[in-house]
């Protein structure tokens, strides 16, 4: 990789996840002082964002959504791995109603999957705790050697049978010792992997549903976070109450990932 | 980065050429007094603005002009012999001023306001010709026009000029007082704000019957009421508010927008307090016009613009309407807000703006952009609330409004792209 | 080959804070003054818009506006005989990049330092003996006084529109505000921001100790505001969304909002982002800096000359390239000689969450919304019995309710699950947390060097950071998060989190990005990298600007501090350096 080309497109705010990210107008004050003025430019061209298919009105179905990155197969350890990290149904939704497996996807196979802003420069070694990450392995693959490693695992483990087709108390128990260090993976540390792992499932449970997860505000509404609004200088010192407005995103009350865009 | 001021340089060059005119002899001190004068009346004038385009060089022209009948490039008036007006006599340019003819013989088109010029007398009109002769000439041509057939053929002005144009310098009302009259030679001459203050009729002439009652800016753009209006026009607004609003581009009630901001930028805030106050006091008497009915706005739409505004608008408009004083402007109260047309509130939202930055103001605060958040309705929606809200009262917006000017910005491009520069030069 | 460039008279390296303090002063002074910033250009709109900021996962999680590791990271270990590895993605702390630098997403909290931690050295020693301090400890005089800086402290104040409430001035007690604090001329610009509930909270509790509670000063303005330099900043409006943020609402204080306006108008003024300084140019004496090189993103590197060169990058960034260029005799751990690089240190922290009954809205809140209590920072009290030397200060901070990074959970909650579902539903609008923020000593085995294996996107070495905590800073750390527990236990809450320092420090978990040392300013340039007006010993026509310049580091966040010291340099260039270029102190 071209270490200045990444620079390049590093060094702009890279939209994290691979979904599209709107442009948002730009005024650029020119480098020399001596032109003064800003120009303001309109969002024109902008991306309109993804328009899934209708899924907003029937939140009762589990949400099938376009893979980028995962293999069906990888899919389905991940749908179950998170529906055992944040379980949930349709009336206490989890991280598979949220659409965190979606979530997952998208950022893997975006700059983030890539650690494009990390520094990816050899030699290698293990380090201490405290050095911090130290694999050879971009987050997508370390999820692609874990998941392959980990179902290699249960098929030792339960009798030929994949992580996806476990029982619930079963793939608990696996998640249990990846996270014990009590699980020894060929490739890749599985404890590093299932941290990676819980890291991203709160992350697609909590965050801005226009990056796929969160799906109709299930994480915020659950913790009574209202989303992100501007001004609450009237609310802050109304002690004790709490607040009134309906959960809002980035892209609105709706709590899909469908833009609004005319 | 050494940056020579253009203005100094271009005195320079002033001086040189009154010693070289081999016409009347004048004092070094007057020619130069005669400069400096029509570099204030082409401030006044708005020159630079309509005749720069982005990236080019001041004066040179090129500046896209978009009429409904086509698109108008300014013409290059730097001194360039070949493509400005270098070579064209003091009497050249006043024909132009004064009756909308080029040197040539050929008409202009009322894209260029001489209209309004018309009303400038000679000495003006000498000393603005004075002043652009100092300019750095600029070899450029401005692109052809596009323009609907037959209208490329410049003689159908004639006709137009017969029907629309009343040609004539400024007459001194007697019965008023001077402040008002060089208010009165400041807006309906240099000024000529009328050319966007004003509705235009089929033909593009502006509808001398509901002067200064608001109108079509161009770029969809709209230049609201100036007349005694209470709630769209300047019947709130004291002399003073004015001139702080020429002088600055902000006053407590609103903030100047998109093409008035350039004209603050680039002209009124380079006015002296003298004249400001005179345009005022002639603005301020311009009798109110009735605005429209306003009938009940539907309850749903008032509902949801109020969610939408709460989600927002908040965060810099505050909840009471009110901006945050000095630096986000009010929308309660405002008449800006209660314009009769919404395009200007429609294109503030979709795209942002850019605050007006003179020296007074430096800081030039920013509103964002929503067109990638918002539908069509949703703007709609918003603009209808905050327009019946707090007091203020105004005809509500529609999507197909809101579709009509993000259509336009997707078209044209940019539209607010031109230069605007602290000092003219 | 270098492209050369045309000279300018001043070359900063960087475009944050301290880079359009400078720039501002110095081009009053009529002098073409160019900034060079390797990030990108930004501006309140459209990079901070109200529309898009509150972004959790982009800016917080993912680190949007943060200087990314791929271009510029150092390697890290805690000890001599370890192995250095690099820091592969960003964690303990956050360096900024980009026009504005960290002054665009920091909180706002706005400290000064105590007039005893200028003179900590000889303040502690005349108080407590020398051997209460342990013979590896190298905290040092600073070589200016708090009198010295107070006038600077309060432009800084004053450029950002701090809020808050004087404890002190001009000798003068006040009751609403800090006792401790150094005397101050006047009463801060603003008044301060609203208290949250948490602020509530916190205030009854420690006044129920017998501490004076009060708010913390926030560059977070409690009101529309118009600086000294004509620049118009909005109110702060409690989003919740300000450290790793840029503010939407210009109410933060950063470059864009209180200076840049003004700034870049100028005629004299420059700056080009995207630009990486990898060297000062040494003339053959080695005395000289003839300008910087840097290189733009297509990777051409370019000359540009200039009279004056000032560093202006993050703290250990300044560090970095003083040891690229040659610039002071590194320090050498091991016989304890060599100044750049030395004395690095950073800040100590801990917290007790608490869980309380009361509904708390943690996502109003703002920067440096909080209420501190300053009784155990500094030499406020009698060290004597506890053995340490420091301190810090204990506040509630209220700064937001951010939902992947700042919700709280019990200690005894499961980590995942179901039962983390439940713990999440029933904690996250009833919790707050109590934070000590305390001092840090520098000592020999904390330092900064290049390291010999690992190198950046332009072969040069990496900055090599080696450090853990002395002792000394373990042990004060315990003592203050049990003031904390104190305090957290009069909240009278569900349960309590104490979350202690453990040793050793790790890279991992994000702390605080207040880096200082390794370009340390003092009397002695036997012992530090610049004199008092941050003027290289070595080379006259180089100034080094920042948290760099700490010999060690205070109970109290960097910034208003290292705002002070710009302007103090500044002045100091304006009034003595232009008129006799040259060493302002004989060494």
């Amino acid at each position: 990789m071209d270490t200045l080309e990444t620079k390049r497109n590093i060094l702009d705010d890279s939209a994290p996840g691979g979904g599209v990210m709107p442009e948002f107008p730009r005024a650029t004050p020119p480098q020399n002082a001596l032109s003064r003025r800003r120009f303001v430019q309109t969002a024109l061209a902008l991306p309109v964002l993804f328009a899934l298919p209708a899924c907003s009105q029937d939140k009762a179905t589990p949400v099938k959504l376009a893979r980028r990155f995962f293999s069906a197969e990888e899919y389905r350890f991940i749908v179950a791995a998170t529906a055992r990290l944040i379980p949930g149904s349709d009336e206490d939704p989890g991280a598979v109603q949220a659409a965190v497996p979606f979530f997952i996807d998208l950022q893997l196979a975006g700059p983030y999957g890539r650690a494009d802003r990390w520094y990816m420069e050899g030699p290698w070694a293990k380090g201490t705790e405290q050095q911090g990450y130290q694999l050879q392995e971009t987050p997508a693959q370390l999820y692609r050697k874990a998941i392959a490693g980990m179902d290699d695992y249960c098929r030792q483990r339960f009798d030929g049978k994949a992580y996806a087709d476990l029982g619930e108390e079963d793939q608990d128990q696996v998640l249990h010792d990846m996270d014990q260090k009590k699980i020894e993976l060929k490739d890749v540390p599985a404890q590093a992997f299932f941290a990676l792992l819980w890291q991203n499932t709160q992350e697609g449970f909590l965050s801005d549903p226009m990056y796929g997860g969160n799906r109709g505000f299930a994480g915020w509404k659950l913790i009574g976070f209202p989303g992100p609004r501007y001004n609450y200088v009237d609310d802050i010192t109304q002690y004790g109450k709490p607040y009134p407005m309906p959960t809002v995103g980035l892209l609105g009350r709706d709590g899909t990932r469908t833009g609004t865009v005319a | 980065m050494q940056a020579i001021k253009h203005g100094s340089q271009c005195l320079a060059a002033a001086a040189c050429t009154a010693l070289m005119a081999a016409a009347a002899v004048h004092a070094q001190g007057t020619e130069f007094t005669n400069v400096q004068r029509g570099r204030y009346l082409a401030q006044a004038g708005d020159c630079i603005s309509c005749h720069t385009v982005k990236g080019g060089k001041p004066f040179a022209g090129g500046y896209p002009v978009e009429t409904p009948f086509g698109t108008i490039f300014s013409s290059n008036i730097t001194p360039d012999v070949v493509t400005g007006i270098g070579n064209w006599s003091r009497d050249d340019f006043y024909r132009a001023m004064h009756e909308g003819r080029r040197k040539d013989g050929q008409y202009l088109y009322p894209a260029c306001p001489y209209p309004w010029f018309t009303k400038m007398p000679r000495e003006d009109v000498d000393a603005l010709k004075s002043y652009l002769d100092t300019l750095q000439p600029v070899r450029a041509m401005p692109p052809e026009n596009k323009l609907i057939w037959p209208l490329g053929w410049r003689r159908l002005v004639a006709g137009w000029n017969l029907l629309f144009f009343d040609q004539g310098e400024y007459v001194h009302r007697e019965d008023k007082p001077d402040v008002w009259n060089r208010g009165a030679y400041l807006v309906e001459g240099p000024g000529h704000c009328a050319a966007c203050h004003t509705p235009k009729n089929m033909f593009g002439a502006s509808d001398r019957d509901k002067a200064m009652q608001g109108g079509d800016a161009g770029e969809a753009w709209y230049a609201p009421s100036l007349t005694a209006s209470e709630r769209d026009g300047l019947g709130t607004w004291s002399v003073n508010d004015i001139v702080q609003y020429l002088k600055t581009g902000a006053n407590e009630d609103t903030a100047s927008t998109g093409p008035m901001t350039e004209v603050v930028m680039n002209s009124t805030q380079h006015l002296s307090n003298a004249d400001l106050i005179a345009m005022a006091t002639y603005l301020k008497d311009i009798p109110a016009h009735k605005p429209e009915e306003v009938k009940d706005i539907d309850e749903q739409v008032m509902a949801r613009g109020k969610g939408l505004y709460i989600d927002q608008c908040m965060g810099c408009h505050m909840a009471d309407g009110k901006g945050q004083k000095g630096a986000f402007p009010p929308l309660a109260d405002s008449p800006p807000i209660r314009a009769s047309q919404p395009q200007t509130l429609i294109q503030v939202v979709l795209a942002g703006d850019f605050m007006a930055d003179p020296p007074e103001l430096p800081t030039g605060l920013a509103m964002p952009g929503f067109a990638w958040k918002l539908s069509d309705q949703q703007v709609a929606d918003v603009l209808t609330y905050v327009r019946n809200t707090w007091g203020n009262r105004a005809p509500p917006v529609d999507a197909d409004q809101v579709a009509e000017v993000r259509t336009a910005l997707h078209e044209h491009g940019p539209r607010y792209k031109r230069l605007i520069s602290q000092s003219v030069h | 080959m270098a492209t050369r460039l045309n000279p300018v008279d001043v070359v900063l390296v960087g475009f944050g804070w301290t880079a359009s303090i400078i720039a501002q002063e110095l081009t009053d002074e009529g002098l073409q003054v160019l900034a060079l910033e390797r990030g990108v250009d930004r501006a309140t709109v459209p990079d901070f818009s109200t529309t898009h900021i509150q972004d959790e996962l982009r800016y917080a999680v993912r680190g949007g506006l943060f200087q990314a590791p791929v271009r510029e990271t150092l390697s890290f270990r805690n000890t001599r005989d370890q192995t250095a590895l690099p820091m592969r993605h960003l964690g303990s702390f956050r360096p900024g990049a980009g026009v504005g630098g960290a002054g665009v997403h920091w909180n706002g909290q706005t400290w000064r330092f105590l007039p005893d931690d200028f003179v900590l050295r000889s303040h502690t020693e005349e108080r407590y003996g020398a051997d209460f301090i342990a013979p590896d400890i190298t905290i040092q005089d600073w070589g200016v006084s708090y009198d010295d800086l107070e006038p600077y402290y309060d432009r800084f104040e004053y450029l950002c529109g701090v809020s808050g409430t004087a404890g002190n001035v001009g000798g003068s007690l006040r009751q609403e505000g800090n006792p401790f604090e150094g005397a101050r001329r006047r009463d801060y610009p603003l008044p301060p921001l609203e208290r949250s509930s948490g602020s509530l909270m916190f205030d009854k509790a420690a006044r129920e100790l017998g501490y004076h509670p009060f708010p913390a000063p926030a560059a977070n303005t409690s009101r529309p505001y118009k600086n000294p330099l004509g620049v118009q900043m909005g109110q702060c409006t409690y989003c919740g969304f300000c450290e790793w943020f840029g503010c939407g609402n210009n109410s933060k204080a950063s470059p864009q909002s209180t200076i840049l306006p003004v700034l870049l108008k100028k005629d004299n003024f420059s700056y080009r982002s995207g630009c990486d300084v990898t060297r000062v140019k040494l003339d053959n004496t080695g005395k000289k800096a003839k300008g910087v090189l840097y290189r733009d993103l297509e990777g051409r590197e370019y000359e540009q000359p200039a009279q004056l060169v000032i560093l202006c990058a993050f703290a250990h960034h300044n560090v970095h390239l003083l040891l690229l260029s040659g610039i002071g005799r590194p320090y050498d751990p091991v016989s304890g000689t060599g100044v750049t690089g030395r004395n690095y240190a950073y800040q100590i922290t801990s917290s007790v969450e608490a869980f309380v009954d009361e509904l708390i809205n943690p996502y109003m809140g703002a920067g440096a919304l909080g209420q501190a209590i300053d009784e155990f920072n500094t030499d406020n009290f009698d060290h004597g019995p506890e053995g340490f030397i420091g301190g810090g200060y204990i506040a509630l901070w209220t700064t937001g309710g951010r939902p992947i990074t700042q919700h709280h959970l019990p200690k005894d909650a499961p980590k995942w699950g179901a039962g983390w579902k439940k713990a999440m539903s029933e904690n996250y609008l009833k919790s707050v947390s109590v934070a000590t923020h305390g001092s840090v000593v520098s000592h020999r085995g904390a330092y900064l060097d290049l390291d010999p294996s690992y190198k950046d996107a332009y072969g040069n070495p990496l900055l090599r950071l080696t450090f853990d905590f002395h002792d000394n800073d373990y042990r004060m750390s315990e003592f203050l998060t049990g003031k904390a527990e104190g305090i957290a236990k009069a909240m009278k809450p569900r349960s309590i989190n104490v979350n202690k320092r453990k040793k050793p420090y790790s890279i991992v978990p994000y702390q605080t990005t207040h880096n200082t040392g390794g370009a340390i300013m003092g009397d002695d340039p036997r012992t530090s990298v610049v004199n008092r007006y941050l003027q290289s010993w070595d080379v006259p026509n180089v100034f080094v600007v920042g948290a760099c310049n700490f010999p060690q580091n205070a109970g109290y966040n960097p910034t208003g501090t290292v705002g002070a010291l710009a302007f103090w340099a500044a002045d100091a260039i304006r009034k003595m350096y232009l008129k006799n270029p040259g060493p302002l102190i004989q060494a």
